[in-house]
């Protein structure tokens, strides 16, 4: 028999998906308020970037319409992340049930399981309103062939890099069940990190955010081509055409963590 | 002196799980970090935006941080106890003790809030302090009021966390409010941008929701913004929110006792 392909991994996937989908309608109006709670987080966290927008015309250099682009960018990419396998974070507590044992009892692969299990369509809320302001900053983008395509593979490997440390991160879980927040600090950190201007940093957390948590290839370098802007940090300008490595990368070094992790796992035994 | 005894022991209960809160420390001085530069960025385009300066509003980040769990900004708390025993039922068996649900659930969550303001809360101040060059409150007055401003803010808090919670003796599930009270009191109590900041009607609809009192009204008690009288009208502010909101848990507690039928087991 063959073993079977990522295909049918992705197939596993939206089947354990539409499950819980169905599960969480059972409570109808809590599902509503939730999809559209979660886009009012995200709709408030834009307002929240507008009125500062109000006591200044530029944010060190950067004008509404260019921060929105960074915003949108990265919330897009961070909302992506987010719905397809958020559920990741709470390994812990999956550890803590000993319900990962179960999962691993079944022939599916242990990853798919965990990033399923209460799958939730709530997260539609921070897609759309991410969708909306990220639409509206384009309309000021100058677009060529060649920025566009930037701007897609922009998305393609942001959504990567959070991907990557949402696992990469929760893995810490393996070793310590109670930790969760530890990897909030580089997740959400690395999308709220996202939505101003890297240059208002002091210029050591620009090396960190682009050689350790490579969170500045999500939205800065990338916009930088797309606003025709030059680094003032005075990189290189082939980062700004880097992203689809820095996903990639990350995307490998979270999976290399998760099977250190599920090697180093023992259960608890309950 | 029941009370006393559920506060402490949930401040044991929180207590016990140390790495949670180690890396709610980091994660929130990360999230300082962050926020300082976004707001030394705002403040050196702007130099007296919202009449805060800038050691004033990097000051304002760090506060929020230290009170983002003692106040439990996001909701939850030890309401998520009371909303998890309506759902399944057991609130029946509080409901028939010879205590008041309300006094005994805010007990418990100072109990909490105690716990959280001396991890949570120092730990950040204290990186702080370190990197960034914040203020300390300018007299012993300041400091007492902020002290006052802090237990008033946390009663406050619980009052609305326990109307969200008790949304689940008609709903059953209290997540949906949950979240979008919480995602609201983000914004609505200064927490992610300061009130000042907010331009006109908005910013005077802001300032006198109850929400104020989680982060605006204690933060300006710390720098010292609001003196003699001023500092009183503040202080009563949050009473005055305090008592209302109580008031309505009680009102809320009768009508769900009277109307909902406890889910059998």
């Amino acid at each position: 028999m063959a073993s079977p392909g990522p295909a049918q991994h992705l197939r596993t996937y939206g089947q354990i998906a539409w499950l819980w989908i169905r599960a969480a309608w059972q409570y109808p109006t809590s599902f509503v308020l939730l999809a559209v709670g979660n886009g009012l987080i995200t709709g408030l966290d834009f307002v929240g970037l507008w009125i500062m927008f109000s006591h200044l015309s530029r944010l060190d250099g950067f004008t509404l319409h260019e921060v929105a682009l960074l915003y949108g960018s990265a919330s897009l990419a961070l909302a992506v992340a987010d719905t397809a396998i958020g559920s990741v974070e709470r390994i812990g507590t999956y550890i803590r049930t000993g319900r990962l044992d179960q999962m691993m009892t079944k022939p599916v692969p242990l990853l798919v399981q965990v990033c399923a299990d209460q799958f939730t369509l709530r997260r539609l809320g921070r897609l759309t309103q991410a969708a909306v302001v990220f639409g509206w900053a384009c309309t000021y983008v100058d677009w060529t062939p060649l920025r566009v395509l930037v701007a897609v593979s922009m998305l393609v490997s942001g959504a990567l890099v959070f991907f990557g440390l949402f696992v990469g991160f929760s893995c810490i879980q393996f070793w310590t069940t109670d930790a969760t927040e530890f990897a909030n600090a580089f997740t959400y950190g690395g999308a709220t990190v996202t939505q101003y201007p890297l240059s208002i940093f002091p210029r050591e957390v620009m090396v960190g955010l682009t050689f350790v948590i490579p969170v500045a290839f999500v939205n800065w370098y990338p916009c930088l081509y797309l606003l025709g802007r030059s680094d003032p940090f005075g990189t290189p300008d082939a980062f700004q055409f880097a992203s689809p490595v820095a996903g990639i990368l990350t995307m490998a070094a979270a999976l290399l963590v998760w099977r250190t992790g599920v090697r180093h796992y023992t259960s608890t035994g309950s | 002196m029941l009370h006393v005894a559920v506060a402490t022991r949930t401040f044991r209960r929180y207590a016990t799980y140390r790495a949670a809160t180690l890396s709610g420390i980091f994660t929130n001085s990360v999230f300082g970090i962050i926020y300082s530069y976004a707001y030394l960025a705002l403040w050196d385009a702007n130099p007296s935006a919202g009449g805060y300066d800038s050691q004033d509003a990097v000051t304002y980040v760090w506060l929020g941080q230290a009170l983002l769990m003692t106040i439990a900004l996001w909701g939850g708390g030890t309401t998520d106890d009371l909303a998890e025993r309506i759902r399944s039922g057991d609130v029946a068996i509080d409901l028939y003790r010879p205590v008041g649900l309300v006094g005994w659930y805010l007990a418990s969550d100072l109990g909490r809030a105690a716990y959280h303001l001396l991890t949570r809360g120092f730990g950040p101040t204290l990186i702080g302090l370190v990197v960034f060059d914040i203020s300390l409150p300018g007299s012993v007055l300041d400091a007492g009021a902020f002290a006052v401003s802090l237990v008033l803010a946390v009663i406050v808090s619980f009052a609305i966390r326990f109307l969200v919670a008790s949304t689940a003796f008609w709903l059953l599930d209290q997540s949906g409010v949950k979240v979008m009270s919480g995602a609201f009191a983000i914004f609505i109590s200064g927490m992610m941008l300061p009130l000042v900041l907010f331009p006109g009607w908005l910013g005077t609809l802001a300032n006198a929701l109850p929400w104020a009192s989680y982060v605006q009204v204690p933060a300006d008690i710390w720098l010292g913004k609001r003196q003699g009288t001023d500092l009183l009208a503040a202080l009563g502010f949050q009473v005055m929110w305090a008592v209302v909101l109580i008031a309505a848990c009680h009102g809320v507690l009768r009508l769900a006792t009277r109307k909902v039928v406890v889910q059998g087991g």
